[in-house]
């Protein structure tokens, strides 16, 4: 699991997975968006507690690693400020044949979703900007429920 | 028994709480007590269930004890991909 500053350039990541033992890569990468829930998104920044966010992603990898007959499994995700179509995370994963590169994929990035220490918050083409699926959590949210204002 | 720990605030609670960080004695004996005694500052409506929580570093369960000296960070629900 890594966690970059940088632009994620997911050919050369693929490239790292070359292995002669694997009959399937399959790659899946987030992209930025224009929109969410209605509103024009301008661009978004994801904050992300590193040293959190890399133990529990390593064993997410290790736990797909041990469901699925793999070669290997990598991720990636972003940090910092990000431009509508950039990459914010990429999941490659190789084995012998495409099922379990399939099953294993989705595993990771569902569990990368839901358990890493990484929040977004998204600024709007009006102006404002709101931490996505927090709006609830705080009592600011609660009076703007749409976003949180900054 | 009354505790001295350091709580740390990500995302939505930090800008609730107007800082990332914050030495605090109370009496708590789970995570769970942390963040309802800090609500104040955190701000969360939330159950329990929506958010996470990590004690130096490791993540952790409501009902994981708290110990002196011990960092407990709040984590707002989280939004990767």
């Amino acid at each position: 699991m890594r966690i970059t500053a940088e632009l994620i350039q997911p050919e050369s990541l693929r490239g790292e997975l070359r292995d002669d033992r694997a009959g399937a890569y399959v790659g899946f990468e987030g992209w930025i968006r224009d929109h969410n829930e209605g509103q024009e998104v301008l661009r978004l920044e994801y904050e992300v507690y590193e040293p959190v966010a890399v133990v529990e992603g390593d064993k997410i990898i290790a736990e797909a690693m041990s469901r699925y007959p793999l070669l290997h499994a990598e991720c990636v995700h972003r940090s910092g400020l990000l431009e509508i179509g950039e990459c914010a995370v990429w999941v490659g994963v190789t084995s012998a044949h495409r099922d379990e590169a399939f099953a294993a994929c989705r595993y990771i990035i569902d569990q990368v979703k839901i358990r890493l220490p990484i929040w977004k918050k998204e600024h709007y083409v009006a102006g404002h900007s709101g931490w996505v699926n927090c709006e609830r959590c705080a009592t600011h949210g609660r009076e703007h429920p749409q976003a949180i204002r900054s | 028994m009354t505790k001295n720990i350091t709580v740390r605030y990500f995302a939505g609670f930090r800008e609730h709480a107007g800082i990332d960080a914050e030495e605090v004695s109370c009496d708590v004996d789970t995570a769970g007590d942390v963040f309802r005694k800090l609500q104040h500052r955190h701000g969360s409506m939330e159950p329990l269930g929506h958010c996470k929580v990590a004690i130096n570093d490791e993540m952790a369960d409501w009902d994981t004890a708290v110990g002196d000296g011990d960092t407990v960070l709040l984590f707002p629900p989280v939004a990767g991909g």
